[in-house]
């Protein structure tokens, strides 16, 4: 080997520890301004499609929580990155990734979709990024996958079921039908209610079933007729929930046998359904016209900020802020220490408009579940169905 | 089930068969006659609902928005015809899928940003928003049975229409020898383009005549679409008798196999399209073209 030829080796090696060593400095300035810097959170949520008006609510509830507390969480600021989800499962994986990998975001917010949201929890999982759900009620996010770093502020797909099932012992019903969609979501409600309805001493005689999304359900409300049960529970929503209400009317059946349903039968269809949801009972975290001063103060605040509004799902969000805010003041916005952090948010006390919030050992979100009647088109509380009811959390091994 | 349960369950049958029926048959009537396979014919159903919805909305009555309906209706589809399907009849099928794939997008979108995309109800007139006593606890909406009439008119019409009358011979014979009614003499293009705008008109007034009774949401086009190729591939494609009796068939099915089989409902239907495709390839009626 000759001179030369170590002298260019030895140049190579130099250069190449020196393109390390620059490496290095550029990795570790980067780590060192990550922790003054700003806190990244990154919003997954429908901005186009049939769920696009309960996204930006969703932005918006958070981005008024953050601008309350001037701007910054934790003693850092929060800058914004956001993917449109579409609502479209088949796209999940790779829109969840352009948060995760090319933005790189310290925290993920999201979405509305159940679809959407499995592919989420899956990332999530995955990379080890901290997730807070602010709507998807899928049950299985806190339950068979739920993780230390995923929360929801929002509810499980039984939670409405279970308050409703209550409500349904103490009027002494006897014998019920349920009726819904053949998907997850619907079957998930349905079992919620058969759990506490029977466990009061009631009975469910049938669960009848349709092909999502189809809206035919004369046969099936025929069906109801002829069983002649003492009342009916039901998951429906949107466009499905408009129909089924106006239909069971038109069958003449809402004077006769009670209607009863998880409260997104009513949420955001009054207006189409008309006076066919007259009187109708349905239980949700959320009510109109609760008159507490901190929803008051949310409703101004949020009417001021948007000219529009506030509804449920803008509460969902301005929550996921406030959860975001109890991890981040715990480390004085130090994101190293994971630990602290998500041991401060399972532990949370938050005081929500919807009333006081805190979390279950499978950080699913536990509330008071109100009992409303549809009044003059509006969606208002006259009880408590259930007080600081929790979701069972199947299959979840945390806590 | 006792027997007055019975009969409930099969008036629903008939009921949800004719309002197939109705969407149906203009899908079959474009598809067997012109050759093209229309995707977009469930976003004529589609606006056809939001129409009444808007139209009842501004005129006041849902009877004069519909009359009002399918005039724009036939306008629409003889333009339509007119602008893109008239280049389609040469062209392989999977061209027409794409043209009228994109019209579907077309469509929803313009409804979303013209209407949005909230769900909308439309009320029935006041002199049919009653309902008929049926059994010991339910009722029968008067206006339902005003669907069903007005379904059976329209089947009437349109047979007597195909069978009887001089445009009718001219759409069958252009139907089974396109060249043949040309060399004739007959505007064989001006034909066609009636029969699109028929076949549009229908569609959009089955979606405007069931707005009251169902409800106006988005994609509500696409739910329909599906169960109308059934219709038409049950009853062999082109003919009109094939879909009454097609349409009618899958109402059965469907109606009592969520009252029977409720675990199977969502499949059955395309279990009965698999089993007549076994027993005739061709459709129930695909000898006559009406």
């Amino acid at each position: 080997m000759t001179t030369n030829e170590q002298l260019r080796q030895r140049r190579r090696l130099v250069q190449a520890l020196g393109a390390a060593g620059a490496l290095g400095a550029i990795g570790g300035a980067r780590l060192a301004w990550a922790q003054t810097g700003k806190v990244k959170v990154g919003f997954m949520l429908p901005y186009t499609g049939t769920y696009a008006a309960l996204g930006r609510a969703i932005e918006n509830g958070f981005k008024l929580y953050v601008k309350e507390q001037g701007g910054k969480l934790g003693g850092r600021e929060i800058e914004y990155a956001t993917v449109d989800d579409e609502s479209e499962p088949p796209k999940a994986a790779d829109n969840v990734n352009k948060l995760i990998k090319r933005d790189n975001v310290d925290v993920i917010v999201g979405t509305v979709h159940s679809g959407v949201q499995m592919a989420i929890v899956k990332a999530a999982r995955d990379n080890n990024t901290l997730l807070i759900i602010p709507n998807a009620g899928v049950d299985e996010a806190t339950g068979p996958l739920c993780a230390p770093n995923i929360f929801r502020v929002s509810f499980s797909n039984s939670q409405p079921g279970l308050a409703m099932g209550m409500v349904a012992a103490q009027k002494k019903y006897k014998t019920a039908v349920t009726i819904t969609w053949k998907y997850a979501a619907g079957e998930q409600s349905i079992g919620g209610f058969k759990e506490t309805f029977q466990k009061g001493g009631g009975k469910v005689v049938k669960e009848l079933f349709v092909p999502f999304p189809t809206v035919e359900f004369q046969a099936l409300l025929t069906e109801i007729a002829s069983l002649k049960p003492d009342c009916v529970y039901t998951f429906f929503a949107g466009g499905g929930a408009v129909k089924f209400v106006k239909d069971y009317a038109a069958a003449g059946l809402k004077d006769r046998i009670p209607l009863l349903g998880a409260g997104f039968l009513t949420d955001g269809t009054l207006d189409a359904q008309g006076a066919a949801a007259d009187g109708l009972l349905t239980t949700l975290h959320y009510a109109d016209n609760l008159k507490t001063p901190r929803n008051n103060a949310f409703r101004l605040g949020y009417a001021k900020a948007y000219d529009t509004k506030a509804d449920v799902y803008a509460v969902q969000g301005y929550d996921s802020g406030q959860l975001l805010a109890v991890g981040l003041n715990a480390v004085n916005g130090d994101l190293h220490k994971r630990p602290e952090m998500i041991k401060a948010m399972a532990a949370a006390k938050i005081d929500s408009p919807r009333g006081a919030i805190t979390l279950s050992p499978s950080h699913n979100v536990v509330q008071d579940f109100y009992l409303r009647r549809v009044e003059n088109g509006e969606n208002n509380s006259i009880a408590v169905a259930a007080k600081a009811l929790a979701d069972p959390g199947r299959g979840c091994k945390l806590g | 089930m006792d027997v007055s349960i019975l009969l409930i369950q099969i008036l629903n049958s008939v009921q949800y068969g004719l309002l197939l029926f109705l969407v149906a048959s203009g899908l079959t009537l474009i598809f067997g006659i012109m050759g093209v396979i229309n995707l977009a014919h469930g976003s004529f159903y589609m606006l056809g609902a939001y129409a009444a919805f808007t139209l009842s909305a501004l005129t006041g009555n849902l009877f004069i928005a519909i009359a009002l309906g399918v005039v724009l209706a036939v306008a629409f589809g003889y333009l339509l015809e007119w602008v893109f399907f008239s280049f389609l009849y040469r062209r392989d099928h999977l061209q027409q899928v794409l043209l009228t794939y994109g019209l579907i997008l077309i469509f929803e979108e313009l409804r979303s940003i013209v209407v949005g995309d909230d769900v909308h109800g439309v009320a029935a007139p006041a002199a049919l928003a009653g309902s008929i006593p049926l059994g010991t606890t339910m009722t029968y909406p008067v206006y339902n049975l005003l669907i069903s009439a007005a379904c059976l008119v329209v089947a009437a019409l349109l047979f007597g229409l195909l069978r009887y009358t001089r445009l009718g011979m001219m759409i069958r014979a252009g139907a089974s020898n396109r060249e043949m009614v040309r060399s004739l003499g007959i505007d064989i293009e001006f034909l066609f383009r009636v029969v699109f705008a028929l076949g549009v008109a229908l569609a959009a007034f089955a979606g405007m005549i069931s707005a009251p009774a169902s409800s106006v949401y988005p994609g509500m086009g696409n739910q329909v679409l599906i169960i109308c190729f059934v219709v038409v591939v049950i009853g062999g494609i082109g003919s009109v008798p094939g879909a009454l009796v097609a349409a009618l068939l899958i109402g059965f099915v469907d109606t009592f196999g969520k009252v029977f089989l409720a675990d199977y409902a969502g499949i059955l239907i395309y279990l009965l399209m698999a089993v007549i495709l076994v027993w005739r390839p061709e459709g129930l009626f695909r000898e006559s073209a009406v």
